[in-house]
């Protein structure tokens, strides 16, 4: 592998190395002079680099491009203790004597620590209270925040600090566990001034400039510290020169970090918190969560998503607009020189056209409407051309929050007219889309090495099978299922121009039978292959029989080809491959949906409605429950109620209701079942599509118990939910049962007990997302690094053997069927 | 490599452990022969091969992805009632968060205890989940005065049986007391003898009041409440907070099946092997409970990450995430400041062999096709171009 980097070392800098890496030594607070050039030895001192085009850059003559910029430095008056490395000092001054700045362990001791590379931390628990060597008493030192150290009741000043810290001798440091630098080098005596590239000044409309934090803060320093230094060669009284002095440690400190513990941060004029070092670096939108680990790229695209059936699987339409701004790279060779001429003659305006030509010296021309055809005459092997996106082109395609691999994969283009970007609706599924104005990203890859490998890892086909649960996460849903349940369910004979037309929709090339009759199973066989034999539940239990790819007995449900569930794909792909059922997918949906148009699939309000003898069996039920729980209560209120193992009367009345609600719930459920039959909107719930019989008993009989927090709703008033209720009457309905359906109309106290109960569910999503999302980022925190190595052994960045046999076995899910490698299945094929 | 070598080259693989005692065991059953189960172990091998993970397969993400993509569906506020026992237990999103956390103790720590066959029916196992409770004086007194004038605290009670034991435990606690036995009732009066610091007062007797209550009189320590449960055909025991070690050593229970919830009793009291299948155990449960399909090598990933340093470590900040080598891809996980000027002090370096590191270098990272070069001898290319 060509690394470019080998490694990366942290150390701390040497003062020396401060004044040899700097161009410039800063002594002046002013940027600028009247004529608006920058100042020398000011802040923005021209020998740190350059950020205005076009000025060469005065150390390395570089321009804006070339010239990464230099250091300046800053003579410190007095020396600075580093915040961030205070905690430090205070640990090393612990260890060490006040006097002779040796670790205060004897001989003996220090040795074995020496061996065994005791912490810094346990040391300096063994630390005695006397100096084994000078034999000098310690005092108490303390640490006050956030840049103090106190020797009793005196405050150390960083000069006495420095002077105690030089004394440390290098074996005795070493022993900390400190490397490649000296004690007293944490206390600053020259600063280093980043160069004008790292804090750029903008120039707003008005020719006024406007400088970054960073800049403003260094002024601070600067001035601060040469009024400090006018002081003393004037001979200020002490008081004042301490008071400067610690004004400068506060702007260094924080010029470090500007959100420490008991220090007023930095403010702008505008009482804005300035944003200094630390805080470039921190959080998610810091230097290295938002700058290093996610980086914006070019090439890229993002609009609104609509459906298409009529395009392929593995298809993306990209509108005119982005097909025209996208460009593919094409190096030219004498093969192809010719095709690409004309797309360079075409121009950027005209679709398929170019907008870029690179000649061979790397310099880059952009092409015009004019300039097309002059450009060809240039063109030569060796040029590349980059040209607009074509049908074909590779892409990749993705949505927002990318929860598993499978929320980036690579689809073919497809330029179309409009302004979004067009998905098959099957494969919605593993974006988890849809079309209420979700956004979508296209990003198209450069080099040839990334469209091969997109093509052969990333694209729909090789995501068919999720690794989560070893199951397809690509599959029909909603309408296509209903289309082909009513054609399997029903099983209608339709007559041979009938099922011409249907079949011909979904297949042009598949050999239609010599019938004049044909019913749903046998259409649907058509498009099964030869050799399937499959036997599994449908949805609702029954049995659903494939034997060499002719359905035999049951329908096709959502168990048989829905998403995460299909039965028939998941064979299918460990069978014939996940071309063939992407290729199956798009041929069912086609005919799902010819079927649906021709039978013709609606709902209406009037479908949410029972029977007038369902309503009364409802009404039944709800009297019933009444009954009981009031009997429950009455129970309960004797003191006669027979508890539950474990739980408290008022527990265990509670449970009893929640129970024998939830059983009306569902007792209204097969009331719904019987009298709805035929109902378009039980046949979706029951075909698996959209719904569950829940919510048609919810908007048709009965919304059911409200609860909060799994409790009936007892909240509110003192002893009742609502004030028109009488103390201490929490009987069914006053507990949040509501007794009709949506379609009747609630009553406002059920009105509010159902809001009571949608607003907990919005919280709790809410506030799931947030958990499970950090959830997610500790997880890969603690899991990046793990990869299956060459010898099949799972481990870690640093070589560790996590595991032996990948996930246990070895066995990718995303390559088997649920369960992993059959032997008994092998042997079967083998020997029977 | 000969030609002939390299396409049979799988029959040298070893079949990972689990998959070969599936295939003894089909051996076993239809009674094959050597030349039968050798063709068999050759397509069961050619099988594997197929059905394997490929190298450079970061699957360590696919794992991370595949555990908290479903967990969006997760409840929230979750508690489960353990069977019909009535047993709360935290189930859910927070649950796995535990799990994962590795926290000291769960939020519901909670057993189910198995019984020996000799004590497997239900009246010893009413006994039994009668006994294990822990009692405090609070639970078996029906009454406690303090009289003044005698300067002595009177406990009555409720179950006369129970005096021998209370007042034992109570002189063990009560270091500077006299503890009387006295027709039925406990009498504690302060003993001034046995006091070390000499002067006793009344008031005392009011605050020692609390102690004497709260003290715990028989019982398991930390188990507030148990509950016999037939689970299919045996009796059973769950409680309601956990105290390993101690139950194990019950006669009466069958130590090889129960089972706490708390992952670090499990190490302690059983090792670190067990620990990692007690994670194991504890999140496919969570998992399940919800409804949500994952698959199980997922959590062994985590599980076996959690714990195969020795000892349990949380997915996180202070544990497995935080130990990292990489200095760069420790900073961007958290506590970016920290990392930097620990690293800066020792002189550490970054050798970049990790995924997030070579990342932000925008490097090639090693996983996946990045983790291979392609060779291609000159000589031979020219042959193909022919």
């Amino acid at each position: 592998m060509i690394m470019l980097v080998n490694s990366i070392e942290f150390t701390i800098v040497n003062p020396e190395m401060v004044k040899k890496m700097a161009a410039a030594k800063i002594t002046k607070t002013d940027l600028y002079d009247e004529e608006g050039y920058p100042i020398e030895g000011g802040i923005m001192d021209p020998r740190m680099g350059v950020v205005d085009p076009g000025i060469r850059c005065r150390t390395c003559g570089g321009t804006i491009g070339d010239c990464n910029g230099h250091f300046g430095y800053i003579e410190l008056t007095k020396p600075i203790i580093h915040v961030l490395y205070a905690k430090i000092i205070f640990s090393i001054l612990k260890v060490t004597c006040k006097k002779c700045s040796r670790i205060m362990i004897d001989e003996k001791e220090l040795d074995k620590a020496k061996e065994k590379k005791t912490s810094l931390k346990d040391l300096i628990k063994a630390v005695k209270k006397k100096c084994p060597y000078c034999k000098a008493e310690q005092g108490k030192l303390k640490f006050i925040k956030p840049y103090s150290i106190a020797d009793g009741s005196e405050i150390l000043s960083a000069v006495q600090i420095r002077e105690k810290l030089e004394k440390v001798t290098d074996a005795d440091f070493k022993l900390m566990g400190f490397r490649n630098f000296r004690p007293e080098w944490l206390v600053l005596t020259l600063f280093p001034v980043p160069p004008v590239s790292v804090r750029p000044s903008i120039t707003l409309e008005t020719g006024e400039r406007s400088e970054d934090d960073l800049t403003h803060k260094l002024v601070d320093i600067v001035r601060i510290n040469e009024r400090l230094r006018e002081n003393i060669e004037l001979g200020a009284p002490d008081f004042i020169l301490v008071d400067l002095w610690e004004l400068v440690q506060y702007h260094v400190s924080t010029y470090f970090d500007n959100e420490l513990t008991g220090v007023p941060p930095a403010r702008h004029r505008s009482r804005r918190i300035l944003k200094t070092l630390s805080q470039r670096l921190k959080t998610k939108e810091g230097r290295f969560r938002g700058n290093l680990a996610g980086k914006r790229v070019n090439f890229c695209a993002r609009s609104v998503i609509s459906p298409d059936p009529f395009i392929d699987i593995d298809e993306v339409g990209v509108p005119m607009v982005i097909a025209k701004e996208l460009t593919v790279p094409i190096r030219i060779t004498s093969e192809n020189l010719e095709t690409v001429k004309k797309f360079v003659e075409r121009g950027p305006e005209v679709w398929p056209g170019a907008n870029y030509i690179i000649r061979p010296d790397a310099r880059k021309k952009k092409v015009t409407a004019e300039n097309g055809k002059e450009l060809t005459k240039e063109l030569s092997p060796g040029y590349i051309v980059e040209r607009h996106l074509i049908n074909g082109d590779i892409s990749f395609f993705n949505r927002q929050p990318s929860l598993h691999r499978m929320s980036i994969m690579a689809h073919r283009v497809k330029v179309l007219d409009h302004r979004t970007l067009r998905l098959n609706p099957i494969v919605t599924v593993p974006y988890n889309a849809d079309f209420d104005g979700d956004e979508m990203n296209l990003h198209i890859p450069q080099l040839e090495e990334a469209i091969v490998e997109a093509e052969n890892l990333m694209s729909v086909e090789k995501n068919l099978r999720s690794p989560r649960f070893s199951g397809p996460i690509i599959g029909l849903r909603q309408d296509y299922v209903t289309g082909l349940y009513l054609l399997t369910k029903y099983n209608p004979e339709l007559e041979r121009k009938d099922f011409i037309q249907l079949i011909r929709s979904a297949d042009q090339n598949i050999e239609i039978p010599d019938k004049n009759k044909m019913n749903g199973k046998e259409i649907l066989s058509l498009f099964l292959p030869k050799g399937l034999f499959i036997e599994f539940r449908a949805k609702s239990g029954e049995k659903v029989v494939i034997e060499d790819g002719m359905l035999k007995e049951g329908y096709i449900d959502k168990a048989a080809v829905g998403a995460e569930s299909g039965k028939i794909l998941s064979k299918m792909g460990d069978q014939f491959g996940s071309a063939y059922v992407i290729e199956f997918l798009n041929k069912l949906s086609k005919l799902s949906l010819s079927f649906l148009m021709k039978h013709g699939f609606s709902i209406s309000i009037s479908d949410q409605s029972l029977d007038e003898s369902g309503e009364r069996k409802v009404r039944d039920i709800l009297v019933q429950v009444k009954s009981e729980t009031d009997d429950l209560l009455r129970q309960y209120k004797k003191n006669e109620l027979k508890i539950l193992v474990g739980r408290t009367p008022k527990e265990s009345v509670e449970t009893l209701i929640k129970r024998r609600a939830n059983k009306a719930l569902n007792e209204v459920g097969d009331v719904i079942t019987k009298h709805m039959k035929d109902n378009p909107t039980l046949q979706m719930a029951v075909s698996g599509a959209r719904g569950d019989v829940v919510n048609i008993v919810q908007t048709a009989a009965m919304v059911g118990q409200e609860m909060i927090m799994g409790e009936r709703i007892e909240k509110g008033y003192y002893q009742r939910v609502f004030p028109h209720f009488r103390k201490g009457d929490v009987t069914l309905e006053t507990g949040g049962f509501v007794g009709r359906g949506f379609v009747n109309g609630l009553m406002p106290f059920e009105f509010f007990f159902d809001a009571i109960n949608s607003r907990e569910s919005l919280m709790d999503k809410s506030l799931k997302t947030r958990h499970s999302g950090y959830m997610e980022r500790r997880l890969v925190g603690a899991l990046q690094d793990l990869k299956v190595e060459y010898d099949g052994t799972v481990r870690d960045s640093s070589n560790n053997i996590v595991q032996f046999f990948p996930g246990g076995d070895g066995i990718d899910p995303s390559k088997v069927e649920r369960g992993g490698v059959d032997v008994e299945r092998i042997a079967r094929k083998l020997l029977d | 490599m000969s030609k002939e070598s390299q396409e049979n080259f799988w029959i040298e693989v070893d079949l990972p452990p689990k998959l070969m005692e599936d295939f003894d065991k089909v051996v076993k059953n239809r009674k094959l022969d050597a030349e039968q189960s050798r063709k068999l172990l050759e397509d069961v091998k050619r099988e594997y091969i197929i059905r394997r993970f490929e190298p450079g397969e970061a699957i360590g993400i696919i794992s991370a992805q595949s555990i908290s993509e479903p967990s969006t569906q997760m409840t929230m506020r979750a508690y489960h009632f353990a069977g019909s026992a009535g047993v709360k237990v935290t189930q859910g999103l927070p649950r796995l968060i535990e799990i994962f956390d590795a926290k000291r103790e769960p939020e519901t720590p909670f057993t189910t205890i198995y019984l020996k066959k000799k004590f497997e029916n239900k009246e010893d196992a009413t006994r039994l989940a009668e006994e294990i409770v822990e009692k405090r004086v609070r639970d078996v007194i029906s009454n406690i005065s303090i009289n003044l004038s005698e300067n002595n605290l009177e406990l009555e009670l409720s179950k006369k049986r129970k005096l021998d034991t209370v007042a034992k435990k109570l002189k063990e606690i009560l270091k500077a007391f006299d503890v009387k036995e006295k027709s039925g009732n406990i009498i504690i009066k302060p003993n001034l003898a046995k006091n070390k610091l000499g002067v006793e007062e009344e008031t005392d007797i009011k605050k020692v009041r609390e102690k004497i209550l709260s003290a715990s009189v028989e019982g398991i320590k930390g188990i507030t409440s148990a509950i016999v449960r037939r689970e299919g055909e045996e009796w059973t025991i769950n409680t309601v907070g956990s105290n390993f070690e101690e139950i194990l050593k019950l006669e009466e229970v069958d130590d090889t099946r129960t089972i706490t919830n708390n992952i670090f009793e499990v190490e302690s009291v059983l090792g670190v092997e067990a620990a990692r299948n007690s994670v194991l155990n504890e999140a496919t449960n969570t998992l399940n409970e919800q409804g949500l399909d994952v698959d199980v090598r997922h959590i062994n990933l985590v599980g076996d990450i959690m714990t195969f340093s020795g000892k349990v470590e949380a997915i996180g900040r202070y544990g497995v995430a935080g130990g990292k080598s990489s200095i760069l891809a420790r900073a961007a996980f958290e506590e970016t400041i920290k990392h930097l000027v620990k690293a800066s002090v020792r002189n550490e370096k970054d050798e970049l062999k990790g995924i997030f590191e070579n990342v932000m270098i925008g490097q090639v990272i090693p996983a996946g096709t990045g983790m291979f070069e392609l060779l291609i001898r000159k000589k031979e290319k020219k042959k193909k171009g022919e």
